[in-house]
């Protein structure tokens, strides 16, 4: 699903967030990328998620060379993708399940197709009691959740996430994990920037650690 | 909170045709900016009212000249010219003369005003009549009134004029229509400084617009961030912006006609009390529904033209970082 060949990003100021990456990320499979702060995890996500370009290697998605996604076609293959961010990124102007309908709305599906699967998604989050609310007057692990039901609604093959666990507290966290766990099993094929190494044991997934921009195999190895 | 396999979750997106797409999303984006609108009731209101009345100001001096050069325009005599015979001259030679002249190829009719009917219809007209029974002879002489043809210029009316003044017996003739011409070459000019300070107001509503719309975009850029990392395109984002515009637009072109109808609706009585005062049926040209439909559809354009210049400046600039 997602294949990174030799990948580096270095940044204007000549700092190199990535270095000679090389990874392979099977369809249906859910890995984890740890690190510090600063390793190179949320650069990794950017550049699938063509918010970034990399400056050498290549990276591909879903058969898709990157490099070859022209400016405008970028929304488009976004679309392909589902995001969850550490900060949520929902928009507090509307209610859940305007938030949650966003992508539909954007890839143009009809009104009453959208309701539907925007009730269908949230109920996977456990919140379609709260359709109706504004999103501020929820905890953070609900918030997050709203921002998962986004992420899947349009049944996207890959997730990407970068630290959806950030904020929460540690019964959350392991809540969030089990609600990407189950999209794993009906063949959704998550990368999950975390360092909650303790959380990601307890799910036993594959885990892939970054160091300085650069792969850490001994650790790899140890997991395989 | 089992996953839900049933058939909503699992088919992939499928979109509907894209013209209906096309349709549905400009209907819905509409709605969504007219909501927007009057969230903000106020400041809605003042940029309407700014625009209605950058359009209504040009709008109403043109009509304005349009009612003054109706008004001009209904002397349709305004070329005609008063020819006075020699006092010695008799009614017979006068008709001579009047019949030679009408005969002319630059003159459409000439009308005789004898000496003897001139003083019957001052004697009515003056109010002097007891008085000017004393007179024992008729100190008015026979007249003739020349209309020039259509096809004339104003030189060759002019030098129709020095022909006839040359005649023997004529004794003079008088143009009292001068000012009528100098009026219309000062509606000319009003009509072109009207249209050079229409354009610079109609450059005004465009950065009145790019102005607002630029401040809605900086307000809204998280929502666009937001927007584009979920796969948005720049049409996407820009269509809800040019929607605002082309409310504003609207909005103020339909504010701009009410103006310029309360403003006609004012003038009415002082034109009905100067019309009375001339004993004419002057009346007042209002707007035709082309000119009207004319201000709603520029305060239209311009609305979308100044929110398409904003929105095609700012949108690439906002990137999710």
């Amino acid at each position: 699903m997602i294949q990174l060949e030799n990948v580096s990003k270095r940044y204007p100021g000549g700092q190199e967030a990535l270095s000679g990456l090389d990874l392979v990320v099977d369809k249906g499979e859910m890995v984890f990328i740890t690190g510090h702060s600063g390793a190179g995890k949320s650069t990794l996500l950017r550049l699938i998620a063509l918010i970034e370009r990399p400056t050498g290697g290549q990276v591909i998605v879903d058969n898709q060379n990157t490099r070859r996604v022209k400016r405008r076609r970028i929304p488009a293959y976004r679309r392909q993708i589902g995001m969850v961010f550490q900060d949520h990124k929902l928009l507090y102007d509307r209610p859940v399940a305007d938030n949650v309908a966003l992508p539909l709305i954007i890839a143009g599906v009809r009104h009453r197709d959208a309701i539907r699967r925007v009730r269908a998604a949230l109920d996977q989050v456990g919140l379609l009691h709260k359709e109706k609310q504004n999103p501020q007057t929820l905890s953070a692990g609900e918030q997050q959740r709203v921002g998962i039901a986004r992420a899947i609604v349009t049944r996207p093959k890959l997730l990407i996430a970068d630290e959806p666990t950030g904020n929460l507290d540690p019964d959350l966290s392991l809540e969030v994990m089990r609600i990407f766990r189950r999209f794993n099993e009906v063949g959704v094929t998550l990368l999950i920037a975390s360092h909650d190494i303790s959380l990601i044991d307890r799910l036993g997934c594959r885990r892939v650690a970054l160091e300085e921009g650069r792969l850490q195999p001994e650790e790899q190895d140890l997991w395989l | 909170m089992a996953v839900t396999r049933n058939a909503d979750a699992v088919a992939p997106v499928r979109a509907s045709g894209p013209l209906k797409i096309w349709a549905a999303r400009h209907v819905s984006t509409s709605i969504g900016a007219l909501g927007r609108l009057f969230r903000q009731p106020f400041s809605s209101l003042m940029i309407v009212l700014v625009i209605a009345v950058t359009l209504a100001l040009p709008a109403s001096i043109n009509l304005l000249i349009q009612n003054a050069r109706s008004l001009s325009g209904s002397w349709d005599d305004a070329f005609d010219f008063s020819v006075f015979l020699r006092q010695e001259l008799s009614v017979k030679d006068a008709e001579a003369l009047q019949k030679l002249l009408a005969q002319r190829a630059d003159v459409d009719a000439v009308d005789l005003v004898t000496a003897d009917a001139a003083l019957a219809e001052f004697k009515r007209q003056s109010g002097f009549g007891g008085a000017l029974e004393q007179l024992t002879d008729n100190p008015l002489p026979n007249t003739l009134t020349v209309r020039p043809g259509a096809g004339n210029t104003v030189a060759s009316i002019s030098l129709l004029q020095e022909e006839i003044g040359n005649l023997p017996e004529v004794d003079f003739v008088q143009i009292d229509t001068d000012w009528v011409q100098r009026f219309h070459a000062i509606l000319d000019i009003a009509r072109q400084a009207i249209l050079i300070g229409a354009a610079l107001l109609g450059l005004a509503i465009v950065v009145i617009i790019g102005n607002t719309i630029r401040l809605d975009i900086e307000n809204r850029r998280d929502e666009i961030e937001v927007t584009k990392l979920l796969g948005a395109s720049n049409a996407f984002v820009r269509r809800p912006f040019l929607w605002g515009g082309f409310w504003y637009g609207l909005f103020g072109g339909l504010m701009a006609l009410a103006l310029v109808f309360v403003g006609l609706h004012l003038l009415e009585a002082p034109v009905a009390r100067l019309a009375g005062l001339y004993q004419t049926g002057l009346r007042m040209t209002l707007l035709s529904l082309t000119e009207a439909a004319a201000i709603v559809g520029i305060g239209v354009f311009l609305g979308l033209f100044g929110s398409w210049v904003t929105t095609a400046r700012h949108m690439r600039r906002i990137e999710p970082r």
